[in-house]
């Protein structure tokens, strides 16, 4: 199968997307000729023109908000925010208008927007364009939450989050940009919910998202060394989320290790734990272990940077303290 | 005109007494002595053309052709509400009448109504979209951004700014610097126009040439109504921020009885008529209320529902 990279395969699922369904449009600072910050929209632009690739003036407030009408009013934007960390500015759009309109209407709007935007630190980009703040969003009733980490899932995943009726926040991991991977020519469609099992495994269940899946892979990988056998479970959406395949793992290795990027304090991951504690905690037989961004904001500084992301050793200490 | 100013002045009343009797929970905003702003702008829109509201957004919504036993219905809480009692009175929406929702964030409206033109405009459908804002709205960021984005693209949206000069209890004098809201137009190169939004033929005829140069690709018009609201901000609101007498001048200054007055001069409408007129409104809302009152609350799991589509 060939191989392209992740910024390349979301490119091709908005491509495709626009040319099936003229509802589509993408908006966003620079996203136009210029083609995203990160290069993600570069050539639709020139297939689609302006009024279907939108540069916007910086005003991230209105971008949302401007998504949340035409959505409302029969169209399917795509709007996207240039780092993750500026969505606080678009935030009451995020959280009172699109995750709420459907339902303060009593069921009688559809909101089908999707919002972009990456996610992650290992650039040097400091604590202003380095946050992984997912678990905002997946505390909000209303939003589904998507975090791809192969272009594969990418591609799948953005185009079922464009054709779905609900506002989708889309979380691309910077650093992915260009990982490569082995994507169809031909369509598919990842449903929105389905975890994904990326390495079988019957000692120990890791479950990863984004970037970190990648990390937790050269775990598992140095772990089988010392011979433990790892399985690496990616939930790939956050919301919904598929408690079942996390739950199956989790009852056949006994064992989990959560790992994400976004900070330790209050993050997804305490969800996850949660959730197996409750469903599975008879089949237990050691603690569960979060591995996770330590609860400081990204620093500058590339030791210090790497020190608070998580890194591969920091899985495989945390996996061998219960194995 | 008249009856749809009359409707919504009687159906306000209404809601009035029935909150102060503990019958609608949450809050209430009364729109008396607006009428004639959300009345003329909606009388120069077509049924199919958009509009966003605001907290005080009964009135805007009967002048859209919202209807009355729905809407008491949904200030009750029921079932049989707009929203199936899980919005209430600020948020309010019907988007088949092109009524995409009261809102309960100052300013929300403007980029929402932004939307939407950007959606007629794309989908080519001749749609236009007009947004309600105050002028306490106005000085949030979702203004500023809203009208640059829709003068750049030269969307078909109007921005109709009900001045009735408080947020809350912030005079206008003391939260912006400026008399008029629509000084604020020239800096988004877009026409400011300041109207007698007591004069529901002022607001029309105005309304009605923004709407007109919007439909037909001129792109949007502020339009900045100048009124006042006879009650506080919320009912319950001891409006320790003004004086008896400003509440009184405004009551002079009404908009109902000025366009009645008018009417009746021009030959239009005669005491009986207004009899009738009244009789027939006092029925509906009459009927609004007993329609409310009779329907049932929604049962505790259906809480549950219309979360995602």
């Amino acid at each position: 199968m060939r191989e392209i990279t992740y910024a390349e395969a979301i490119r091709e699922a908005l491509r495709e997307e626009m040319k099936r369904d003229d509802k589509v449009y993408i908006c966003g600072e620079d996203v136009g000729r210029f083609g995203g910050c990160f290069g993600v929209t570069k050539g639709l632009w020139e297939e689609f023109g302006d009024d279907r690739v939108r540069d916007t003036p910086i005003s991230e407030t209105a971008i949302i908000g401007s998504a949340v009408g035409a959505a409302a009013t029969g169209m399917r934007p795509v709007a996207e925010i240039m780092f993750c960390d500026f969505m606080g500015v678009a935030m009451d759009e995020i959280t009172n208008q699109a995750a709420k309109m459907r339902y303060m209407f009593g069921g009688k709007v559809k909101l089908p927007m999707v919002i972009r935007t990456p996610v992650g630190g290992g650039l040097s980009a400091a604590a202003q364009h380095s946050q992984s703040l997912e678990a905002w969003f997946t505390h909000l009733p209303g939003l589904k939450v998507v975090m791809p980490s192969t272009p594969y899932d990418a591609k799948g995943l953005l185009k079922a989050s464009i054709r779905d009726d609900n506002p989708v926040v889309f979380l691309e991991h910077k650093m992915l940009y260009g990982f490569k991977g082995p994507v169809p020519e031909e369509e598919y469609i990842i449903p929105l919910g389905v975890a994904d099992i990326k390495r079988e495994g019957k000692d120990l269940t890791i479950i990863a998202t984004s970037l970190m899946v990648h990390k937790a892979l050269d775990a598992a990988s140095i772990l089988e060394k010392d011979g433990f056998s790892v399985e690496v479970v990616d939930p790939r959406t956050l919301y919904p989320l598929d408690e079942e395949k996390i739950l199956a793992s989790v009852r056949k290795t006994h064992r989990a290790v959560v790992v994400h990027e976004a900070v330790e304090r209050n993050g997804f991951g305490g969800e996850i734990v949660s959730i197996i504690m409750e469903k599975a905690f008879e089949y237990l037989d050691a603690p569960v272990k979060r591995v996770c961004g330590k609860n400081v904001p990204i620093p500058f500084s590339p030791p210090l940077e790497r020190f608070v992301i998580p890194q591969v050793e920091d899985i495989i200490k945390a996996a061998k303290s219960i194995l | 005109m008249y009856i749809s100013m009359l409707r919504i002045r009687r159906f306000e009343e209404k809601v009035v007494e029935l909150f102060a009797q503990g019958k609608i929970p949450g809050f209430v905003h009364s729109y008396i002595g607006e009428e004639a702003v959300a009345v003329g702008a909606c009388s120069a829109l077509e049924p199919t053309d958009y509009i966003t509201s605001t907290h005080r957004g009964h009135g805007h919504l009967i002048a859209k052709g919202g209807d009355l036993k729905y809407m008491m219905a949904e200030l009750y809480g029921k079932k049989t509400g707009y929203c199936k009692g899980k919005g209430g009175s600020m948020h309010i929406a019907d988007v088949d009448l092109g009524i995409l929702g009261a809102n309960g964030i100052v300013g929300a409206g403007l980029p929402i109504a932004t939307g939407a033109a950007l959606s007629s405009y794309l989908q080519k459908n001749g749609r236009v979209a007009l947004c309600f804002f105050s002028d306490g709205a106005s000085n949030r960021g979702t203004f500023h951004e809203s009208l640059n984005m829709a003068s750049i693209w030269k969307l078909p949206v109007i921005f109709l700014c009900e001045n009735n000069m408080y947020g809350i209890s912030m005079p206008q004098r003391k939260g912006m610097a400026i008399d008029d809201v629509a000084d604020r137009a020239s800096a988004y190169g877009m026409p400011g126009i300041v109207i007698d939004g007591n004069d529901v033929i002022a607001v029309y005829e105005a309304v009605k040439e923004a709407v007109n140069k919007a439909r037909s690709g001129g792109g949007p018009t502020l339009i900045e109504a100048k009124t006042a609201r006879w009650r506080g901000h919320f009912e319950g609101d001891p409006q320790t921020y003004r004086t008896q007498d400003e509440i009184e001048e405004w009551k002079k200054k009404c908009p109902i009885r000025r366009f009645q007055e008018r009417l009746i001069k021009a030959g239009i409408l005669s005491e009986a008529k207004i009899r009738d007129i009244e009789e027939m409104i006092a029925r509906e809302v009459e009927e609004a209320v007993r329609f409310a009152e009779n329907s049932p609350y929604p049962e505790p799991e259906e809480a549950l529902e219309d979360v995602y589509a």
